[in-house]
């Protein structure tokens, strides 16, 4: 057991830990600020996975961007909203909620259960590339071969979620606008 | 080790808790983080097998445009929202009961 496995284990633990807190806590900007640290977590767990290109975009798009967005529309919608949130004193299982956890823990026994039986890690095609090597080592460099496979392979799907995400922007922008006289 | 089943796990966990969020919140935007958590889950998984793809870059690629769709998701449902807001004065989604305000 090397140090790499247990700072796996402890972001895996923050990772999860933080995410239970976030669905506990009924509070909203208490909840948005323990997502940071679930996301911050998550990018941890990326690293681990040697893809550290996806972990910076994941730091730089969804803290960056998506928490300040989420943040901004919370913050600009006004102190009603902030009102209209404390007044929900709903513990963490109520009777409203036992469906809820129901369907999250018989989820997650069903996944738990498919991973544990199927044994990812002696996949055939998982075995197979071991074998070819063609698995990441931690000493390679990916994100010449990611640059190069997005303009190459990816062309297509880089080039439709880039005119999705223009659209998406242009239509989020559209929604918000402030309106005098209502649809 | 590390092993694949670990990470594979960690998403499941997120993946139900996310699941939760978005079942049982009263609160449009906390449904939304909760669908985020199920993204993050999937995002994970395809970063973890994306390590047994050297030449294609499968799994990271796809990691990569899922989290541009996810934020330009969440302009689009923040932007629902506001004006859900604007409309009905709450965004608690058992509220909200008709389509044209």
């Amino acid at each position: 057991m090397n140090i790499g496995d247990v700072l796996f284990g402890v972001m895996g633990f923050v990772a999860l830990a933080s995410a239970l807190l976030v669905a506990a806590s009924n509070n909203l900007v208490r909840s948005l600020f323990m997502f940071f640290v679930t996301l911050f977590a998550i990018a941890g767990l990326y690293v681990f996975a040697l893809a550290d290109f996806v972990a910076v975009t994941q730091i730089v798009i969804y803290v960056g961007g998506v928490l300040v967005l989420m943040l901004f529309a919370f913050m600009l919608s006004g102190k009603e909203t902030l009102n209209n949130l404390k007044q929900s004193n709903s513990r963490f299982i109520s009777l409203g909620k036992v469906p809820a956890v129901l369907v999250a823990l018989l989820f997650l026994i069903v996944l738990a259960n498919a991973i544990l039986k199927v044994q990812p890690d002696s996949l055939p095609w998982i075995k197979a590339s071991a074998q070819s090597n063609n698995i990441i080592k931690p000493t390679d460099n990916m994100v010449n071969n990611i640059g190069i496979n997005l303009m190459t392979r990816y062309l297509l799907p880089f080039e439709v979620v880039s005119v999705l995400l223009m659209m998406t922007l242009i239509g989020a922008a559209h929604l918000a606008r402030k309106e005098e006289h209502k649809l | 080790m590390i092993t694949l089943s670990n990470f594979l796990l960690i998403g499941a966990g997120l993946f139900c808790i996310g699941i939760y969020m978005v079942l049982s919140k009263r609160n449009a935007i906390q449904v939304l983080i909760g669908i985020e958590l199920i993204i993050n889950s999937a995002i994970l998984n395809l970063v973890a097998f994306g390590r047994y793809d050297k030449v294609n870059n499968a799994g990271q690629s796809f990691a990569l445009f899922a989290i541009v769709l996810a934020a330009a998701a969440v302009a689009v449902a923040l932007a629902i929202i506001l004006n859900v807001y604007r409309q009905y004065k709450t965004i608690n989604p058992a509220e909200v009961e008709s389509l044209k305000g």
